[in-house]
């Protein structure tokens, strides 16, 4: 099987895999080796494959993703609360109810295409935020968000044993996948890396193929006898279940549920890790999670204390006025910092982190004859 | 590539692979530790301690100043600095050496007034920087969701400014602890004193921040003030972080009541209440009476951002800088040769809260939470700015005296707008602690 042009791809996928399942030694160095923020990258970086799905190969973009985030992150802890702390059915409803979701979502806004298709979807995710946040309290429980109890029912597990004193943990048949620890990260990581597995396989069916022909120009697919709907809607549910699987692993790690994880914010933050990352790349949506992810939690963390202990050596006339700039940065600044980075990266680099990478790679790599593998910045209409 | 057909080569390798995968997670999971190590108990000479404080979003004023004030305490904890309260608290075991011969050393992290990042900022702390107590939060949304994180992990969390009555009430912890009061007693200080004010026959109506917090404030305010003899008119919720508040105030003038209670806190009381002066409710004259606007819980901070708005206006304070006794002389006299500006009432909370986890610390003479929890629940104490206070074991509330305060007509300066109308004691604050139900769970160390 590695004699055959899918043997790159073989060897993404072995990459890929090495990297995610080792990331609690290579993150040791930059200090985020710490099994939440590594579950946050898993969980993220599915969010931002499974958008890539729908905005990389077909153009739509979507503006309202983290509605079916937050759909999958209730559905899974209302199966906590009802059934069972099994994480297993509880991400089965998340995907399930995120993909019934997205078909009602999908059938309204893809109706239309370009700006229309992205305020329909922003408007639909707002509405799911603001249905969340106060209308369905009882199912939500609003601004607080939905959390366990120890009144719960818990059926499932009733039956079998008898419940401990304080909240369970949800588990996977025995392991600890809430509270801490790595078993947590193992079923963020291996989902991730399935889920990898599966976007790069519909990257290269025929089916991609033609989500890229829709991406490409809609019209003559059109006009050559193809509905082009059924494919949208198809890549739109796909990319849904992404979503609804991520929200609920996001429980399952973590079983609190809040209405701020549908704001147009967070559907805006899955936009930048794909932009950030190199949209309609394997790897790059992931690269942009890991990415605005660690901003979003080590840097926030940095304070003049920190900078003070890494610019010490510098005489203290020189070290003040430096210190006292880049704290503009670093701590509460830490958006900012976000916002030059991603400033520079669309200048510069409009493919993202992976034409960057791309181009060191040509740099050293650069054969003669080669020239064609040079990667040209790709400029979309924005339709 | 093609959809290859599975066969026994493919097989045999997916499932090597495969195996290799579920294994490796093994290799990582810690040893058990040893029987009497509860979460991050420290093993070198320093111990951490995590700052979950909000330096973005509505609260974020409150979140800058709680964390002065616990960087304050971590320095008198070490013996830096004038002590602070260390020497008026009564009775004490802190020596002003760190926490049983170790070094307090902190860390801290923006929780952005949102549960889901305040969750993020607690688990690095704890899972990555080794923190045994996490303490702050300005939302009472946050805190509930870190404080039921703090139980989960097995790890204290000291509540700084929260004042939903969910906190200690219907999701209370056993790790959670809080000092700061709570919507109830709120309403038991204010109602009588506007009870005075304005009257028995008055109509009020409600804007409520749409979270835990402004619900339970909601419902004890309209309990307080019905049992004066109030009318409820109306209780219209908010959401949090909204910038413009016109929208609902304009039906407030047409809707017959003469008394607009907000119940709204940080930018969010400072918009409303500022929005609301500048639509002239105030001046207006409904029911042949003065129309009146309430802010049941007030701060300096927010008085400073709402500026000429405030004058008149009742609200209730857990303390306040310019109280007379040794321990409020004390700590305001620390706090400003520091930073050069009196302490909010957030900043009181949380500095106390920090001194009161290393006092018990101390005297459990051990860092193993369950210990800890022990000493804390049901410890009398004074000394602390809010008279004789009780940390009740039912419930992980402080039982002591609030204030009721009210927006001074001619201030001398941007740090005296408020002035102390009563001292509410103890014994009147007061409630039974299974009045809002919830239960503590259990206190077994968590490995984590």
């Amino acid at each position: 099987m590695f004699n055959n042009p899918a043997r790159n791809d073989w060897m993404l996928l072995a990459g890929f895999s090495a990297v995610i399942l080792c990331l609690p030694i290579l993150l040791e160095p930059i200090g985020a080796a710490y099994p939440a923020l590594m579950q946050k990258f898993c969980i993220f970086g599915i969010f931002a494959i499974g958008f890539n799905i729908l905005f990389g190969l077909t153009g739509y973009l979507s503006f309202g993703h983290a509605a079916f985030l937050g759909v999958g992150s209730y559905a899974a802890v209302w199966s906590f609360k009802l059934f069972t702390m099994n994480a297993i059915p509880a991400i089965v409803m998340a995907v399930f109810f995120a993909a019934a979701f997205a078909v009602v979502v999908g059938y309204v806004c893809l109706r239309r295409s370009g700006i229309y298709f992205s305020i329909l979807t922003l408007a639909f995710a707002q509405m799911c935020y603001n249905l969340a946040y106060s209308v369905l309290t009882p199912l939500t429980n609003g601004e607080t968000g939905l959390q366990l109890t120890l009144n719960d029912p818990r059926v499932v597990d009733g039956l079998f044993f008898e419940p401990s004193a304080g909240l369970p943990r949800v588990d996977l048949f025995g392991l600890p996948i809430s509270g801490g620890g790595y078993a947590g990260f193992y079923l963020c990581a291996i989902t991730l890396i399935v889920c990898f597995y599966i976007a790069m396989r519909i990257f290269r069916s025929p089916f991609g193929m033609m989500l890229r022909a829709i991406k490409s120009n809609q019209n003559r697919m059109r006009y050559t006898g193809f509905n082009t709907r059924p494919y949208l809607l198809a890549a739109f549910v796909i990319s849904g279940m992404y979503a609804g699987l991520a929200g609920g692993l996001m429980a399952a790690t973590d079983p609190l549920v809040g209405a701020e994880r549908m704001q147009w914010t967070a559907s805006g933050e899955v936009v930048l890790m794909t932009i950030l990352g190199g949209v309609g790349t394997l790897v790059g949506p992931v690269l942009g999670a890991a990415v605005i992810k660690y901003f979003e939690n080590i840097f926030s963390s940095f304070d003049d204390h920190a900078l003070h202990g890494v610019l010490g050596f510098l005489p203290n006339s020189i070290e003040n006025p430096i210190v006292s700039f880049l704290s503009l940065f670093v701590g509460d600044g830490w958006n900012l910092t976000l916002g030059v980075v991603f400033m520079l990266i669309v200048i510069f680099l409009p493919g993202g982190i992976m034409e960057g990478l791309r181009r060191i790679w040509n740099l050293f790599n650069r054969r003669p004859g080669n020239r064609d593998a040079m990667p040209v910045a790709q400029t979309q209409p924005a339709e | 590539m093609k959809f290859e057909p599975m066969n026994r080569r493919l097989f045999l390798k997916t499932s090597a692979i495969a195996g290799v995968g579920l294994a490796a997670p093994m290799h990582f999971i810690r040893n058990a530790y040893a029987d009497d190590m509860s979460c991050n108990v420290p093993t070198g000479d320093t111990v951490t301690f995590g700052w979950n404080v909000p330096l973005t979003g509505a609260y974020a004023d409150e979140g800058k100043d709680e964390l002065k004030a616990f960087q304050l305490a971590v320095k008198h904890l070490n013996g830096e600095g004038d002590g602070g309260l260390i020497s008026v608290l009564k009775p004490t075991a802190l020596k002003g050496n760190g926490i049983l011969g170790k070094k307090v050393a902190y860390v801290h992290g923006d929780s952005q007034t949102k549960s889901d990042a305040a969750r993020d900022g607690a688990k690095r702390m704890i899972e990555r920087d080794g923190a045994i107590m996490i303490s702050g939060g300005s939302s009472s949304g946050v805190a509930v969701a870190v404080q039921g994180l703090c139980q989960e992990l097995g790890v204290i969390f000291m509540a700084g400014l929260t004042h939903s009555n969910d906190t200690t009430g219907k999701d209370k912890k056993r790790y959670g602890f809080r000092h700061f009061f709570n919507a109830y007693q709120s309403g038991v200080a204010l109602a009588p004193v506007i009870g005075e004010a304005y009257g028995k026959d008055r109509r009020a109506y409600h804007l409520t921040a749409d979270y835990t917090w402004g619900w339970t404030q909601e419902e004890s305010i309209k309990n307080a003030t019905e049992a004066l003899g109030w009318q409820t008119v109306a209780a219209v919720r908010t959401p949090l972080g909204a910038a413009d508040f016109s929208q609902y105030i304009t039906p407030v003038l047409n809707s017959g009541a003469d008394v607009l209670i907000l119940n709204h806190y940080g930018k969010d009381m400072v918009n409303s209440l500022t929005q609301s002066v500048q639509f002239g409710l105030r001046d207006k004259q409904v029911n042949g009476k003065n129309f009146e606007i309430v802010v049941p819980l007030f701060s300096e901070l927010m008085a400073q951002g709402a500026g000429d708005a405030v004058k008149g206006i009742y609200g209730t304070s857990n303390w306040d800088w310019k109280l007379e006794d040794d321990a409020t002389k004390a700590f305001t006299k620390s706090f400003g040769a520091e930073y050069s500006t009196p302490p909010s009432q957030a900043a009181h909370t949380c500095y106390v809260q920090a001194l009161l986890y290393a006092d018990a610390c101390e005297r459990a003479g051990t860092f193993y939470a369950p210990e800890v929890i022990k000493a804390l629940e049901g410890f009398e104490f004074d000394g602390m700015g809010n008279g004789k206070t009780l940390y009740r074991a039912e419930d992980h509330q402080c039982m002591k005296s609030c204030l009721v305060v009210q927006g001074k007509e001619d201030p001398k300066d941007k740090f005296d707008l408020m002035q102390v109308v009563k001292v509410v004691p103890r014994e009147e604050t007061t409630y039974d602690a299974a009045m809002f139900g919830g239960e503590l769970g259990p206190s077994d160390p968590k490995q984590c």
